[in-house]
């Protein structure tokens, strides 16, 4: 059933990347360590119990998934193919030959259902998948069947989920730690090898080749297709400082720079060694949520007004500044993805301090204080609340800033106290687009009152149009209902979307082969001679 | 002596226990939460408390605090509660780079600072005077981190001569360790340069006004050797007592300098520690810089009697 | 001569011409500047622009804009309120308790290794720590700030005072004094304080310009003031991913930091020479 991938990448950059693969062929990498600068530094590392993205990346490298999923979202074998039955209630996983465990053994199919368990425990795609599962048993060494009781796009979709939390497959003793404890051991079956005496975490992470590993024929797309390892090591650097960072690009100290501050980016833009590129097609989507729990945002219309005043603009002008990187859009699932339709536009995007103004007088705004929470150290969270606070003050808003840093603020998500006793009203952050394109992925959009994500919402017709969502047969039809879910959540005030950007990474000019993809990739990478 | 330096040392260990329970009880009290660390951003309520119960912050802050101390007892720091790496062995991975740093900035300090310092004292009032004094205010006029990029952007961007960033242990060869060490060296002791110069110079002015340096003169003592034999020697206590002090507070321009020039050292891992609420390594990192503090100002009060056999104990 | 109309006599000299002069007029200059900064100031400080952000210069912003498209001209202005602030409270606050407990321990013999074991204990906290706690403990604001600056600068202060009064208390004036039962109160503000005072000045000067080098680098660490308090710290912290493309950012506050520490410095020693007992015997 799966036809092979034809599509070969349609830009220059995936085009070179190919064709390096060509030429490099079968006698690939002479002794090479690539040294990377990571956006933040690795310290947890277990990636089914966090969400932190450094943690996602750091799974990618040592374990591998069952599916994967293509540029153009289709969903792939990587280490099992499946078949459906006639009724689509049975799925039976048959996982590929030369798979094994960095430790020599085998993978079995044991393995791989502990490690569907102990993801399903906890991640919140699994959540409402479960509901659907009747059951998961192993057929025999290398196949295993998922037993349904209603036919649902949310298994291949949930099996093959890139981002956090991506269900990696580790050996069974390892899986069957409680999702709520850390992993204290580290094998894996992905294309490296975890370098555990080298750990230093939050400063260097070491990773070998895994001269074991059997790559798929398939060239590499997304996280399907071929991972075919080109260097012996990989090296991940964390940076406290950004401006070291690009120094150390500059003066060949470092290879590539995961992501670069866009105010940074004219220091390494002209530089003839060194190529910038997006990796990321998709790229984030930056929002800001208000607490539906109290005054003044318990109130729909007090909602609307602070969408309204807030100018998408503004603010990425503020966070990103040049217009090749970002791009204002109404969407909660994003511009760009299937399920992403932009009701609302005119006043989510816009600037409306009028219309602001108006509501907050029809919703009769007692000047309750706003307290948004603001973090000092995050870039790419840092100019938010300063440009919401400036337009909410316009619109007629009191506002009282609380600056902490970013693991406070973090924690502090959760309070659910009045904002008169340490609690607050709102504070912005990000995701990435890959994974907000549908309504499960999506976090801002779980609403089921104090069970759901910080902001509580309470708005049971959504929750209801998910269900449906993951129980629909048609991408027609999930789009219909994701239609309707993008104008619940926008006439509600659910949240406030700020606009989309694009990351760039740079790296020096004698590598290639970097992959275009949602997450950071390090297989196909090679040196040019 | 022997008996003196026996009674500091008794005296250091409820220092070190009033301050290991003032940090335990701040960082309990500060908002912040490690489970909300270790599982992301869409983490439930639930989830958090689960996570919260397998690392042992659920239990009371007392009977946590009593658990702390009893693994002290048998040596045991615990694990980071991120990574899951032993706390001795994240003190020890990152022990080099912040000692290599300290120790080179106290050098470099001694050497140019107390020079300095007899030099603008031995001119007082001249040009040479005023150029030291002008250039020991320049170096705590600007914040370490814009010495640093400056230093970065002419010797390592412009000219070449340097690395921008890192650290190499020793054992990989006395060069690429001393090449990586020279600019945030620089950087640091800038500070410290023009603090004990500062200090050298007016004390040896106030020495100098000191009746048997008047006498000295008067017998015909020259000026260098009144200035090397007698001021020197009279000046140190306060030299030795801001050196001591430098190398106590030097953690605050270790962890930026660590930061701009992205060593690997303990300055980093203590903001890192605190910011994600990592407790064991915060403490395990308290309890060593109190120790090294401690032992620092033992040495200084030693020094105080060699150099000024006024004091005694 | 009395000794009054003698220190007079000397602070005109001192004054007379050269550097102290030129400090005096600078300092003098940064106060007015912080004092009439919202009459100086073109633009509110904290209005935000992003649309104008990092202009450069032009008639409309005299040192062009910030990351937010505020203007860096009255943010420098306003900054200076705020790191003067910082930084005199810190040194007034931190030598007033610091002398009081500094005489009290080097006098009182009894209470002084209960006094500096205290210090110890708060000096062995890294500094930085403690600030990066305390401010998360309370939040970002002024005031928690000068106290987690203020707070590590006491112990330095006491040990400093305790090291003078060790040295005077073992002169023989001194101990004449006490034997003859002079009352505490005498020998401490008769021959105890006085002797501090010139250190004291020095100490004072460092603890002003470290206290707004302080609040830099916890503005550089993300635990500084908060954005809408533009002291001459946070604007350079802010500003320094721009150091290689926009330096004004930096150099602009960094001037003023650096003109307001190099005068405050200069006027410390030059007091300190004039107002120190022993020089006269030099002269």
């Amino acid at each position: 059933m799966n036809k092979q991938t034809t599509r070969i990448g349609k830009n220059r950059l995936v085009a070179a990347a190919t064709g390096a693969a060509i030429a490099l062929g079968a006698t690939s990498a002479s002794a090479e360590t690539l040294r990377v600068v990571m956006q933040s530094g690795l310290r947890i590392t277990d990636p089914i119990m966090t969400t932190a993205f450094i943690t996602r990346d750091h799974g990618y490298m040592i374990y591998d998934t069952l599916l994967g999923v293509d540029s153009d979202f289709n969903v792939r074998p990587q280490m099992a193919d499946w078949e459906v039955s006639e009724d689509e209630k049975t799925y039976t996983f048959t996982l590929r030959d030369g798979l094994a465990w960095h430790d020599g053994a085998p993978v079995t199919a044991e393995d791989c259902v502990a490690s569907i368990k102990r993801w399903a425990d906890i991640d919140s795609t699994a959540k409402p998948l479960m509901t659907m599962v009747d059951n998961i048993e192993v057929v025999d060494d290398k196949s295993f069947k998922v037993q349904l009781n209603t036919p649902t796009t949310l298994l291949l979709a949930g099996l093959s989920k890139m981002s956090s939390r991506a269900p990696f497959m580790m050996p069974k003793r390892i899986a069957e730690t409680p999702a709520s404890e850390s992993i204290d051991e580290y094998v894996g079956s992905g294309p490296f090898v975890f370098v555990e005496e080298e750990f230093q975490p939050g400063i260097k992470v070491a990773y070998e080749k895994f001269e074991e590993y059997v790559p798929r024929d398939e060239p590499p797309s997304w996280t399907a297709g071929g991972k075919d390892v080109k260097v012996d090591r990989v090296e991940w650097l964390t940076m406290p400082d950004q401006m070291t960072a690009i120094n150390a690009l500059q003066s060949g100290e470092v290879d590539f720079i995961q992501q670069v501050p866009f105010d940074l980016l004219p220091l390494v833009e002209n530089a003839s060694d060194i190529d910038v590129n997006i990796l990321d097609p998709l790229g984030a989507w930056t929002y800001f949520r208000m607490n539906w729990l109290h005054s003044p945002f318990d109130n729909k219309l007090v909602r609307q007004a602070a969408i309204a005043a807030v100018d998408q603009e503004d603010v990425m002008q503020a966070l990103v500044g040049n217009p090749e990187y970002y791009r204002t859009c109404a969407a909660i699932m994003g511009c760009g993805n299937v399920n992403g339709d932009e009701y609302g536009k005119e006043w989510v995007v816009e600037g409306q301090i009028e219309k602001a103004k108006s509501l907050l007088e029809e919703a009769g705004y007692d000047d309750t204080p706003v307290v948004i929470m603001a973090p000092t150290d995050l870039a790419m969270v840092v100019p938010q609340p300063i440009v919401i606070g400036d337009a909410l003050r316009k619109a007629g808003f009191n506002v009282q800033m609380k600056m902490m840093d970013w693991q406070t603020l973090a924690a502090q998500q959760g309070n659910q106290d009045a904002p008169s006793e340490g609690g607050w009203n709102i504070f912005s952050t990000y995701s990435i687009l890959a994974t907000s394109g549908d309504p499960f992925g999506n976090t801002p959009l779980s609403t089921d009152g104090r069970e759901s994500w910080a902001g509580w919402p309470d708005v049971p017709e959504i929750s209801e149009l998910r269900l449906d969502y993951a129980k629909a047969a048609s991408v027609e039809e999930q789009k219909e209902i994701a239609k309707r879910i993008q104008k619940i959540a926008i006439d509600e005030g659910v949240v406030g979307p700020l606009g989309q950007f694009r990351i760039p990474a740079a790296w020096s000019s004698e590598w290639s082969g970097f992959l275009e993809s949602p997450i950071t990739l390090f297989w196909n990478i090679s040196k040019e001679d | 002596m022997l008996p003196y330096v026996l009674k500091r040392v008794l005296s250091a260990v409820p220092v070190m226990i009033i301050v290991a329970v003032v940090i335990f009880a701040l960082l309990r009290l500060t908002p912040g939460d490690p489970a909300a660390i270790l599982a992301g951003n869409d983490a439930t309520g639930e989830q958090l408390a689960q996570i919260r119960e397998s690392l042992g912050l659920d239990e009371p802050i007392l009977v946590q605090l009593a658990t702390w101390c009893k693994n002290i007892i048998s040596g045991d720091l615990g694990v980071s509660l991120l990574s899951g790496v032993p706390v001795t062995k994240m003190i020890a991975d990152r022990v080099g780079p912040t000692l290599a740093l300290a120790v080179g900035t106290i050098s470099v300090t001694i050497l140019v600072a107390i020079p300095m310092g007899i030099v603008a004292a031995g001119r007082l009032g001249g040009y040479l005077d005023r150029i030291v004094m002008a250039l020991s205010v320049l170096g705590f006029s600007v914040p370490i981190f814009v010495t640093g990029y400056v230093l970065i952007y002419f010797f390592s961007l412009k000219l070449g001569w340097l690395p921008v960033q890192g650290y190499r242990p020793p054992s990989e060869g006395l060069f690429p360790f001393l090449q990586r060490l020279v600019l945030p060296v620089l950087a640091l002791s800038g500070v410290y340069i023009a603090l004990v110069a500062r200090i050298t110079r007016s004390s040896i002015i106030e020495v100098l006004g000191e009746d048997y340096i008047r006498t000295a003169r008067a017998k015909g003592a020259t000026g260098r050797r009144i200035l090397l034999r007698h001021a020197l020697r009279n000046a140190a206590v306060p030299i030795v007592t801001i050196i001591g002090i430098g190398i106590a507070s030097l953690i605050t321009g270790v962890v930026v300098t660590e930061s701009v020039f992205n060593l690997p050292g303990l300055g980093r891992l203590v903001v890192e520690a605190v910011l994600a609420r990592d407790y064991p390594v915060i403490q395990g990192l308290i309890l060593l810089f109190s120790f090294t503090y401690i032992l620092i100002n033992l040495v200084v009060d030693i020094l105080y009697t060699v150099f000024d056999p006024r004091i005694r104990y | 001569m009395t000794r009054r109309g003698l220190l007079l006599r000397r602070l005109r000299l001192a004054f007379g011409g050269g550097p102290a002069l030129v400090s005096l007029v600078i300092l003098t200059l940064v106060l007015l500047m912080a004092v009439f900064a919202p009459l100086l100031a073109t633009a509110d400080p904290t209005a935000i622009a992003p649309a104008d952000r990092l202009s450069g210069l032009t008639i409309e912003h005299p040192l062009g804009t910030d990351a937010y498209g505020r203007d860096v001209y009255s943010r420098v202005l306003h900054g200076a309120r705020v790191s003067l602030l910082v930084g005199a409270g810190a040194a007034l606050v931190s030598v007033a308790v610091g002398l009081v407990i500094g005489v009290f321990a080097g006098y009182f013999r009894a209470l002084d290794s209960v006094i500096m074991r205290t210090m110890d204990g708060i000096m062995a906290i890294p500094s930085i720590l403690l600030a990066i706690a305390l401010i998360s403990l309370t939040g970002a604001s002024l005031l928690t700030v000068l106290v987690a600056i203020t707070i590590p600068e006491i112990p330095r202060v006491v040990r400093l005072v305790r090291s003078v009064i060790l040295n005077v208390r073992s002169e023989a004036y001194v101990e004449a004094a006490i034997t003859l039962g002079s009352p505490v109160r005498r020998i401490l503000l008769r021959h105890m304080v006085p002797n501090t005072v010139a250190p004291l000045i020095v100490q004072g000067t460092f603890v002003f310009a470290s206290a707004i080098l302080t609040e830099a680098t916890l503005s550089f660490l993300g635990a500084g003031l908060p954005t809408e308090i533009p002291s001459w710290g946070n604007i350079m912290s802010e500003g320094r991913s721009y150091f290689q493309l926009f330096p004004g950012l930096v150099l602009w506050p960094g001037l003023a930091l650096a003109l307001t520490l190099l005068s405050v410095n200069v006027l410390g020693d030059v007091l300190r020479d004039t107002l120190d007992p022993k020089m006269e015997k030099r002269t």
